[in-house]
């Protein structure tokens, strides 16, 4: 089966694009979501007006980025089988399992309570609404759990074993897929910076309101909601970083190593290294500026495991080459002589490093008639793009590290009532608004462009995943994407900044003139 | 307690339960969305119709993410093989879910009759694309589509797009439409203001009778003029999942089921009795007119299910290669966990779903329209 390498080219293009896309809305939902919930709260248990026109006014946004996150995610729910049908039937067994799941207990969940959210205020007691806003909350970050489970699973397979008969992986554990430690690492990072999103797009635009001198106690108390949520946020993006995930396995180490452009192991604690030009060709980092243990202590919590370097990683992964193919051969074997014991009990043996002789399939037909030369070549394709996985990396860290800063002091100001006091501090919060965005997706980019060449570590390299399209199919889904995802952002972007603009004042939501009027009753006009 | 036979059969149940509940729940959705600018005439009646679905299509709609995702882990290889080979039309289906909730949401933000009248059409377009491309795809299962696998099981498809366009493929989507249409017209009686119910009801009874003249036709030439797939020599269900296991004959009828089993006869007369219950009651007693709609598609899904029945996907291209209950499941363990899944998650489903159509109940009259009170 030969496959046509601009299809895996394509699909790749296709996928990252999807997803990247649809990320843009998942963070802020994830994290808008947690502040309307805590904003009712504050509403039910005060009986204060405002606090209901809040959840109002950033329910209208967060209703908006919804609907783009929903239209999204759905793509990405069926992309597994159009694009990449022989992941699919390779996987599906492990693979499927959380994505079902996800929709059993979550995404129904916050799907059938969104429209009452928006539309029950006067069909349902306080309490109640409460309990809704509550469990659309939990829905969304459910959702975020059970997708970061599946794809942890493509980081650090686990619990699952190969079947020769049906040609593909099986479940033999599933609490192992459950509970993979880079499941957790990966889900407590990822809502929890989109927490950093909600909270950055909370405080940017009622930064903005403060510099015009509009909706000013509203914007004071969203803010004082952003600035404490997001601090929280901010120091668990960062304390809880995923990089306790890395050491688990060889491909999470190789994505390591290339982050930190650490060609040769170092010993024990290793150094970060704060900059540098990292020259794929020679092997080396040009211009180190290295702090000494900083890597070697986040990357192991220890201070005497090594983090290996790259090129021993590409020896060891020589080796597992080796053992690939005798597994391949016995599968061959198999196929021909299902009763041959001794075929059996080598597959056995190697069946974990099967996915390593797969690679060869990208330079030799028959992984069995590999040169050393060609093992070389799948060894090299192990190493990911270090100098894009070294500099997003670094991007996202500072990115991260400035949160901290930026909500730390938004808190302070927020704790001694000065929130709209220095102009220069309101003009930052408002320019910050696009970097978590730009932090999360760099995040990403350095998971899953780092994962590669592998669609599931050790086991099913990207490009023999794809479906058995042409060229010509995934470039008219591809076109129809980036022209419809376009026109959408476009749209929404425009939609989102005139809800903004038009603010709480305009819409008719505050100020609260009359307490005791049925809220909306003065917002038919603007908002139905 | 579950052997294998048991659970690929619970989950064959499962998969045309998720089905049937996708085109019960989101099927009157898509109707209301097609018939939107037939059915509402002004600004004020869309504004109707609209608000009839508004706070509940997007729950709905979950149920066809569901299926998916299910299928995708109680059977990988039929998840694989149908959505990579009907590429094209299923990326057009895509797009219907990809525009329909923008549609909804960004309809009503900004007050302008052309701005209305594009995320209308969107609307539309996404309401017929689905309704007839699900029917077209349901018309190919029986005349087989044209993949094979190799020994690693990896598929390949010989076919384009428009092989999907047999006429007996178009008259499955025409059964699809009028079926959905049907659907969503007993919905908007049951549901809109009493003016635009009048109209709905009467062209349900239209869609009605489309659906029982075009379902009976789509038996009819199955009956006499499309080669039925089965399984050649003993059938092994609890076997291996590998679909290159067994032979397959073509040639056979695709009612030997029914003849085998005479009660699934019970299923195409469910739907032709929900039919007839349409045109009764959908004038009289709305509920009923609905509950008639609804039988009607339990009816038809479940006759489609029976006849294919044990095959999932027929392969025209090489017949051995056809996806079966017996053959193209996920391994036993991962059946039963999701089997578990399913019974906890299920009942919650049902069980906050229905709460959240008790909230939002009751007629929306023209009136409710003009003092509009949602955020949404």
């Amino acid at each position: 089966m030969i496959i046509d390498s601009d299809v895996v080219t394509l699909s790749r293009l296709q996928f990252a694009l999807t997803a990247l896309y649809h990320f843009l809305f998942v963070p802020l939902t994830l994290g808008l979501v947690w502040m309307l919930a805590i904003m009712e709260s504050v509403y039910v248990m005060t009986g204060h007006e405002v606090w209901k026109r809040m959840v109002q006014f950033w329910g209208v946004l967060f209703g908006i980025n919804f609907a783009m996150g929903v239209a999204t995610g759905i793509t990405m729910e069926f992309q597994f089988g159009m694009n990449w049908a022989y992941y699919a039937h390779y996987v599906g067994d492990v693979f499927g399992t959380p994505l079902a799941i996800e929709g059993l207990m979550a995404f129904f969940l916050e799907s059938t309570l969104v429209g009452v959210f928006f539309m029950g205020w006067h069909r349902l007691s306080r309490v109640k609404h409460l309990l809704v806003t509550w469990f659309l909350a939990l829905g969304t970050n459910f959702s975020a759990l059970w997708i970061l489970i599946a794809n942890a699973w493509m980081q650090h397979p686990v619990g699952a074993k190969f079947n020769p008969q049906t040609m593909r992986m099986e479940v033999t554990n599933f609490s192992d897929v459950l509970f993979n430690p880079v499941a957790q690492a990966k889900f407590v990072h990822t809502v929890s910076a989109g927490y950093v999103v909600g909270s950055m797009f909370v405080l940017s635009i009622s930064a903005w309101y403060l510099l015009r001198g509009r909706n000013v106690d509203f914007a004071k108390r969203s803010m004082t909601v952003a600035a404490s949520f997001g601090l929280a946020a901010a120091l668990s993006v960062v304390v809880l970083g995923d990089e306790s995930g890395y050491a688990v396995s060889e491909n999470q180490k190789m994505k390591m190593a290339a982050i930190e452009a650490m060609w040769e192991t170092e010993p024990p604690p290793a150094s970060f290294t704060l900059f540098g030009i990292p020259d794929v060709q020679n092997r080396t980092t040009h211009f180190a500026l290295h702090v000494p243990w900083v890597m070697g202590v986040i990357g192991t919590r220890s201070l005497d495991t090594p983090i290996p370097g790259i090129n021993n990683l590409v020896a060891d992964t020589k080796g597992k080459i080796t053992d690939g193919i005798q597994a391949y051969d016995a599968l061959l074997t198999l196929r021909k002589n299902p009763g041959d014991a001794q075929a059996q009990s080598t597959l056995t043996k190697y069946d974990d490093d099967m996915g390593y002789a797969l690679l060869l399939k990208r330079y030799v037909d028959d992984p069995r008639q590999a040169t050393p030369d060609d093992i070389q070549k799948a060894a090299d394709s192990t190493i990911p793009n270090v100098p894009v996985l070294f500099w997003a990396f670094r991007i996202m860290v500072a990115c991260g590290l400035y949160f901290i800063a930026l909500f730390a002091y938004s808190f302070w100001l927020a704790s001694k009532r000065k929130l709209d006091s220095y102009r220069w501090y309101l003009r930052l919060a408002l320019y910050s608004l696009p970097l978590p965005w730009l932090a999360a997706e760099l995040g990403w980019i350095v998971a899953e462009y780092g994962r590669q060449p592998w669609a599931i570590e050790g086991i099913l390299p990207t490009a023999l995943g794809v479906s058995s399209l042409t060229a010509g199919q995934v470039w008219t889904s591809l076109g129809g994407f980036v022209f419809f995802y376009t026109a959408l952002a476009v749209v929404d972007a425009v939609l989102m900044a005139k809800y903004a603009r038009k603010g709480p004042d305009e819409l008719g939501l505050w100020p609260v003139r009359d307490a005791k009027a049925p809220s909306g009753a003065n917002t038919a006009g603007a908002l139905s | 307690m579950f052997d294998t036979t048991t659970l690929r059969l619970i989950w064959w149940a499962l998969l045309g339960i998720l089905f049937i509940a996708f085109a019960l729940m989101d099927g009157f959705d898509f109707g209301v969305a097609a018939l939107l600018r037939i059915l509402g005439r002004d600004e004020q009646e869309r504004h109707v119709l609209l608000q009839t679905i508004e706070p509940t299509w997007e729950g709905n709609q979950v149920w066809f993410v569901l299926a998916g995702g299910a299928t995708f882990a109680a059977w990988p290889t039929l998840y694989a093989t149908a959505f990579s080979g009907l590429y094209l039309a299923l990326a057009l289906v895509l797009l219907a879910f990809i525009l329909r909730p923008v549609g909804f949401n960004f309809r009503d933000k900004v007050h302008d009759a052309r701005w209305r009248a594009v995320w209308d059409s969107v609307l539309i377009f996404s309401g017929v694309v689905v309704m007839l491309i699900s029917g077209v795809a349901f018309g190919n299962l029986f005349l087989g589509v044209p993949f094979r696998f190799d020994d690693d099981l990896r598929m390949t498809w010989q076919g384009s797009f428009f092989d999907l366009l047999h006429p007996y493929a178009i008259l499955a989507g025409l059964v699809s439409v009028a079926m959905l249409l049907t659907h969503g017209a007993c919905w908007v009686a049951y549901r809109a203001d009493i003016t635009i119910a009048q109209r709905a009801a009467r062209i349900a009874r239209w869609t009605a009778l489309t659906y029982a003249i075009t379902f009976v036709a789509a038996g009819i030439w199955l009956g006499y003029g499309i080669p039925g797939f089965a399984i050649a020599g003993p059938v092994t269900t609890d076997g291996v999942a590998n679909p290159l296991f067994k032979q397959v004959t073509v040639g056979s009828s695709w009612f030997a089921s029914y003849m085998l089993y005479p009660w699934f006869w019970a299923a195409p007369v469910m739907g032709l009795l929900g039919a007839i219950g349409v045109q009764w009651t959908v004038g009289k007693h709305s509920l009923t007119g609905f509950l008639c709609s609804s039988l009607m598609i339990v009816g038809t899904i479940l006759a489609a299910g029976f006849a294919l029945f044990p095959f999932l996907l027929p392969s025209s291209l090489d017949p051995r290669s056809s996806l079966t209950v017996w053959d193209a499941s996920s391994s036993h363990g991962t059946l039963l966990l999701m089997l578990g899944a399913v019974i906890v998650f299920l009942p919650l489903i049902i069980l906050y779903t229905s709460w959240v159509y008790r909230v939002m109940r009751g007629r929306v009259t023209l009136e409710d329209v003009q003092h509009s009170h949602n955020t949404y």
